[in-house]
This record gives structure tokens, sequence and C-alpha cells, in this order.
């Protein structure tokens, strides 16, 4: 059968002058049309790959990625990248940030006040219309991510894929964007896979929950899945049986079954940026 | 103990009012540098009298302003002249062919500056729309970058004399006209001046380019930017900090090169002023050429400062601390 996005026995190997290194094996991961996929994992080796390998800003060395049966060689708006430090053009505002996009998206087929239309509806979505004239550094972390994810939502995409987008905020504003960003995949439907390190982040929002191994070599190594209703609320969440047996699954694979190598993973990480600043500028 | 001394020297220096602080530690130094120059000035004697002292520069520098005068009351009253032969020749003739002669009396100091900061800007304005658009080039092509960066690294430390006879035999061969727009001499100082300026900001835009946030990159591979586009959205405007650096570089280095080039190339600008007093040997000219070379260095600031407001007009950064 065939699937919506397949992720099909993907390996990718850096190579770098000092020679190469195997950041992916045969990674393997069948993500349905609507689903909410968080990949988790301890940090440095291959997360951000397959991210990157599914936006197409990387090249898969074998495997491949199927998009409703169309293989992913480039990137493209259909796959919306949501960056950890946001990446908005510091010398656009708010609204022409998303604009940017908009504009390049829907050339031909948007008219000027359809495309404004759809610009202050996604910046409405995120809650951002007040701050539309605001330049980025104007504005606090958590509202620049919202307008990264207005960005990447204004695109319309097929799949929504959101690079560890929360990591780099506070508790509470990081429980805020987690709730919007609950009612916008509600609302909207879109596939949405996000990397994230932090355990209940991933519980609360996903429909399944994809642990990876340590790299190098690194795949998939077990997939939970999230059986809780929908729509999820922090605090009714936090005495659900199901909820905690998720999260316990989890860190018993993080922690106990995969525990992080004090070391070697911290040289795997340097490697492994390294080796994607030189494959790219190559 | 050290602590509060430290402490105290601290407000103590706190004291002094900002705009006393900043006026007066320049001053300082300026009157300090007048001092020492004066008394070294009176040691030196040359074969064409003492060096000058700043009292000796600073009454050239009126005496060359008041030639400027003189030169300007003298064309005036050439043109009035020539306008009343005119008037004559058409009273007693309305069919007449009348002639329009310019003036030709010799550039003052003046006239020398205006073509000076004319011939220069000329030269960096054409060594800019090469380097931008090359450096651009450079800075998103690692392949173009290193087939270009050999040609770059040996043509940059060549030195202005070098370049200068090849470009003026170029010129004469090349540039032929009835009816020229530009002097020779002009092209052939604008066009070392370019050769010499062009480097600076080829670097430095090859380097903003290429240091752009790789994020910004992806953002324009995900949305599909067209290569213009890319350019004129993302690549210019983050690299334009770097890309002004070069500028400024590469604007002081056409200055500087600039009075090398009209020296040989006998343009009329400060270059040839300088030479010419150095010809002419009076007992005045060591102070003439000080004038000079004080304008010089007084120019060469105010352009920076110029290219430093530019920046501050075009870049997003308004916050950013341009220095």
């Amino acid at each position: 059968m065939s699937y919506f996005l397949d992720i099909s026995q993907v390996s990718k190997t850096f190579h770098t002058d000092s020679g190469s290194f195997e950041a992916l094996r045969d990674v393997d991961l069948k993500i349905n049309q609507g689903e909410f996929v968080t990949i988790i994992g301890h940090s440095g080796c291959g997360k951000s790959t397959v991210l990157n390998l599914v936006a197409g800003l990387l090249e898969v060395t074998t495997g491949g990625v199927i998009l409703e049966n169309k293989e992913i060689n480039d990137p493209g708006p259909d796959r919306a990248v949501v960056f950890q430090n946001h990446a908005l053009m510091p010398w656009l505002s708010v609204y022409d940030n998303v604009g940017l996009a908009v504009k390049a998206v829907f050339k031909h087929t948007k008219t000027k006040q359809e495309m404004k239309d759809w610009i202050l509806h996604n910046l409405a979505l995120v809650n951002m219309t007040h701050a539309k004239d605001k330049m980025p550094h104007e504005i606090s972390g958590g509202m620049k991510q919202r307008v990264g994810i207005a960005r990447a939502l204004a695109m319309q995409p097929k799949v929504l894929l959101m690079d560890e987008p929360f990591g780099a905020l506070d508790a509470l504003t990081r429980a805020q964007l987690q709730d919007s960003t609950m009612d916008i995949h509600r609302e909207l439907g879109t596939t949405v896979i996000m990397i994230t390190h932090d355990v209940d982040e991933a519980v609360l929002l996903s429909d399944r929950i994809v642990m990876m191994t340590n790299g190098p070599a690194a795949t998939v190594g077990q997939i939970v899945d999230v059986n809780l209703d929908r729509p999820r609320h922090r605090l009714e969440l936090a005495e659900n049986t199901q909820f905690n047996h998720c999260r316990r699954m989890v860190l018993d694979f993080l922690y106990a079954a995969h525990s992080k190598p004090a070391e070697s993973t911290e040289e795997c990480a340097t490697d492994i940026s390294t080796a994607t600043d030189q494959s790219e500028a190559a | 103990m050290i602590a509060l001394n430290a402490a105290q020297i601290r407000t103590s220096g706190q004291r002094i009012p900002k705009f006393l602080a900043k006026g007066i530690l320049p001053a300082l130094g300026l009157s300090l540098f007048l001092l020492m120059w004066h008394a070294l000035a009176g040691s030196i004697t040359t074969s064409l009298g003492q060096f000058p002292g700043p009292a000796q520069v600073w009454e050239q520098s009126q005496s060359l302003y008041v030639e400027h005068g003189e030169q300007r009351a003298k064309a005036a009253r050439f043109y009035e002249r020539q306008d009343k032969r005119n008037a004559k020749k058409l009273e007693k003739n309305p069919d007449a062919v009348i002639k329009q002669r310019a003036y030709t009396g010799t550039p003052t100091f003046l006239d020398q500056i205006v073509t000076s900061l004319y011939t220069v800007l000329f030269g960096f304005a054409l060594a800019s729309i090469i380097a931008i658009p090359l450096g651009i080039a450079c800075g998103l092509s690692n392949r173009f970058y290193e087939a270009i960066n050999p040609i770059i690294q040996i043509l940059k430390p060549v030195s202005p004399l070098a370049w200068l006879p090849l470009v003026t035999m170029v010129v004469s061969a090349v540039y032929v006209t009835d009816n020229p727009m530009f002097e020779k001499s002009f092209i052939t100082s604008a066009v070392t001046v370019a050769l010499c300026c062009i480097w600076p900001t080829v670097i430095n835009t090859t380097v903003g380019v290429g240091g752009i946030d790789r994020d910004l990159v992806d953002v324009g591979r995900v949305i599909k930017l067209p290569a213009l586009t890319n350019v004129t959205r993302i690549v210019l405007p983050s690299s334009i900090p770097m890309i002004f650096t070069g500028l400024r570089l590469s604007l002081a280095t056409g200055w500087m090169v600039l009075i090398a080039a009209e020296m040989l190339a006998q343009n009329p600008g400060l270059g040839k002023f300088i030479w010419d007093e150095f010809q002419n040997g009076s007992s005045n000219s060591l102070s003439r050429i000080m004038v000079a070379v004080i304008t010089i260095g007084l120019i060469g600031f105010l352009l920076d400062r110029l290219m430093l407001s530019l920046q501050r007009r075009v870049s997003w950064d308004k916050q950013a601390v341009l220095r």
C-alpha cells in the first residue's frame, strides 16, 4: 500500500576531507495524511538530517523520500520548514517576511489582493496581526517563532516540517506555542513532522513518537503510538495514565536503552555540523 | 585597596562633562602636533628654503584661495568682453557667425580639487559596478570563486604606478574620437583608480555573501525564489554591511591611488598640482604642497564619512554601531 509520505530505507553519508561519516542508516518511516509525528532522540545525531532530507535541503545517499507517490529531490514550498532560530529576514517587517514567501509561492495563482488577504489570514492564525508592521528585532523570541510558523503555513504545505521549533524559548512561551500548534493542526489538518528533544512536548502533541537510536548510523529505534483524544489539555493530561505511560516509554528508550554515550556524542555533533557545511558549500 | 582606587578613578572620570571630554582630547592632541611641527620645521632647511611650519601653510592656503578669486574675476571679465564683442558684431550684421570661446586660464587650486573628486568618484563608480556583482558571484558559487581567486590575489597587490603606463597606452589607442567628452588624462587616471580600488570591494562582498546565515539561504530554497529575486531580497540585504566595508576601503585606496595617477597622467587635479609645484621650485612651493597634503587628508576623511552616512541610509540595521 502507498503512504502519504514514505521515508523508505534512507541512508545518509556525509563526505568530508577527513573521511566520510554515516549519519543515518536504513531509516524507514511511513506517515499518513494529517498525522502529527515527532522525532525524538539525543542531540546531535540524525534527527535534523531526517527533516532536511524530507525538506529536500539535503540529498539522500541511498533510499528515497516519496511524497504522494513522487520522489523528493529538491526543496519546495509543499514541504515548508519552521526553523529552530525562526530564520526571519531581519530587514523585512513581520508582514513582509510572510509576504516574501507568499509572493514567491503564489506568484501565478493569486491576485495582489488575494495575496494580501492570505498573508493577513496566516498572521491572524498565529495571533500576530497586531505586530504585522514590526521588525523582527522589535518582537520577542516567541513572537518571532509565531511568524516563522505563519510563513510556513502560508505556503500551504502538504507537510509542515518543524525543526526543534520551541527549543530556544522559555517554558511559558513554549507552552503557549504548543497549544497554538495543536489548535492550528486541528483546524487545518496539516501533516506535521516535528523534531524535539522534549519528552512532554512529544507526548502532548503527537499521534506517533519516533525515537531514534544514537549515531553514527542512527536509525528508527522504536515508535510509540499516542492514543489520546484531541483536543488535549496539558493540565488534564498530567494525571492521565495513558499520557504517563507514553511518557514513561519514551524516557525508558532515551535514558535506559539508548542513553547517551557521554563523549562520543559530542564529537559526533561537531562532525555532522562540519559535514553539512562542507557538503553544502560544494 | 586597589579596587577602591579603581572605583574612585572611574567616578572622577565621570565628572568631566561629556562634550568637554570629547572636544578637549582631540584639541589637545592637535595643538601638540602643531607645536611639534612648528619646532621641527624650523630645523629643516631644504634647497627650496626652510620647511614650512603651520603659519606659512596657513598663509599659502589663504593665498591659494585669493588666487582662485582672481582667476574667477579674470574669467568673468573675459566673458564680458566676449559678449560685448559679439553683441557689436550682431549689431553690424545680424547674420554674422558668432564664436563662443571658453576661458583658458590656469585651473586654480579649487578647480583642481573638483577635478580630483570628479575623477576619483568616476573611477570608484566604475570599480564598484564591476566589483559588487563579481563579489556576489564569488560568494554564491564556490566553483566560480576558486576559478577566479588566483587572478584576484595576483592583481590585488599591483601598484598603480605599474598599471599606469599600460593604461595610458591602451587609452590612447582605444579612446579615439573627434569630439572627446573626456580628456584622455582623465580616463587614464580614473581607470587606474578603478583597477586598484576594485579589490577590497570584491573580497569583502565575497566574504559577506559567503557568510549569509544558512537558514536564510534555506528559506530562499524552500520558497524557490528565482535567482535574481534571491539576490535582491536575501543576498544583498544581508551582505550590505560587508559590501560597505569593502566600498569604504576601496574609496580610501582609490583616493590614495588618484594622487599618484594624476601626477603621471597629468590629469589637472591635486596630483598634478603637487607635481607642478615641485617642478616650480619657488620659495612658496613646499608650503603650497603642504596645503595640498592637508586638503587630501581632509577630503579622504570626508569621503569616508560620506560613505558611512550612505551606509546608514541604505542599511536595514539601524541599531548597528558604524565606525
